[in-house]
């Protein structure tokens, strides 16, 4: 499967998660949230970037509960519950969120 | 067997060295995915399993993935116990400090951070699978 | 003629290099890679067969392996050379044939 992106195309798993991280690039999250008809707020960037920022470290996708404890402590307990995440991502934090970042699906996921 | 709760004691034994095999990443595969079903779960690593916690790992030159840095969240998936045998470093010329640091947040000492990988003798390593509800061979 | 051989297993959890070891003629190059490259550090338990093998052969371990496992190359036995991709194709060019201890 894949998408295209400004006339680019972006391999992708049968979930629509991105084949290769390093393709990655904003307008892919923008248009992968456009298909599920969401608009992404600075809210949500800050999500993808969180994510992104912490695979390059942990070369993992967390699941929903660690996601959740670490955006408590990188962005304030305000924002590391599940209610704001599942706020601005309806679909499941991690999994939604992990996909725009071009993640894969979070291992644990079950 | 004793069992609290439905709560039961996991431990995966991990005796291969990581990259040569696809055993190690596959463990560590099962134990986060196994995670989400909050049981006792704890990691022993011996004969050429201790490799897979050696520091420094930087596979770009043989295009595979690194994950010796999953290693490192074990703590936050509530996965705090590592046991890595003594006999099994010794034999590979290998002590603690050649090894990752790998820590954890203990909840219940005010969220302290300790380490989780715990040196032991294979006799104490032999006590501790005897006292597991399952054990799950990498 | 010189035989290169290769080892690609752990030592400690296979027999292979002690298979190779025992079968080399003099002369003869051992390059050590994949999880063969544990046998080329120093302190471990079979560190001495390595370390006599090298009094009548040439050892060589494949770097970008070493690395890949955190093995750091100050920890490689004194003699044994550290070989990139590169050096692995020359040793193969070099020698008449290559035996490998799978």
């Amino acid at each position: 499967m894949a998408i295209e992106v400004n006339g680019k195309t972006y391999e992708t798993d049968e979930e629509g998660y991105l084949a290769n991280l390093n393709d990655w690039e904003p307008e892919v999250a923008t248009a992968m949230a456009k298909e599920d008809g969401t608009e992404l707020s600075e809210s949500h960037w800050e999500v993808i970037n969180f994510l992104r920022e912490y695979y390059e470290e942990y070369q993992i996708a967390p699941a929903v509960r660690v996601l959740t404890k670490a955006i408590g402590k990188k962005l304030g307990k305000d924002k590391g519950n599940s209610k704001y995440l599942y706020e601005l991502f309806p679909y499941g934090p991690a999994k939604q969120a992990c996909k725009y970042a071009g993640l894969p699906k979070p291992t644990g996921c079950v | 067997m004793e069992n609290e709760g439905g709560i039961k004691k996991f431990m995966y034994v991990n005796r291969k060295a990581p990259y040569g095999t696809i055993y190690a990443l596959e463990s560590l595969e099962v134990v986060l995915i196994g995670a989400a079903f909050d049981q006792d779960v704890s990691l022993a690593f011996l004969d050429d399993g201790v490799y897979q916690l050696a520091k420094g790992q930087d596979t770009k030159g043989i295009g595979m993935k690194n994950f010796s840095p999953i290693y490192k969240v074990l703590g936050d998936y509530d996965i705090n116990k590592l046991y890595v045998e003594k006999e099994s470093l010794e034999a590979r010329g290998l002590t603690l400090d050649d090894l990752q640091e790998i820590m954890y947040e203990d909840e219940d000492d005010d969220w302290e951070e300790k380490p989780s990988i715990r040196v032991v003798s294979a006799a104490e390593l032999r006590d501790l699978m005897d006292e597991q509800d399952i054990v799950l061979s990498f | 003629m010189a035989m290169l051989h290769t080892v690609n297993k752990s030592p400690f959890e296979n027999r292979s290099l002690d298979s190779c070891l025992g079968r080399i003629k003099d002369g003869a190059a051992v390059l050590l890679f994949e999880d063969a490259v544990y046998g080329a550090m120093k302190g471990t338990a079979v560190a001495g067969k390595v370390q006599s093998a090298m009094e009548k052969s040439k050892v060589y371990v494949l770097g970008p392996d070493l690395r890949a496992r955190g093995m750091s190359e100050d920890q490689v036995l004194d003699g044994i050379n550290v070989v990139d991709y590169g050096g692995f194709v020359d040793l193969v060019t070099e020698h008449d044939s290559v035996q490998a201890w799978l």
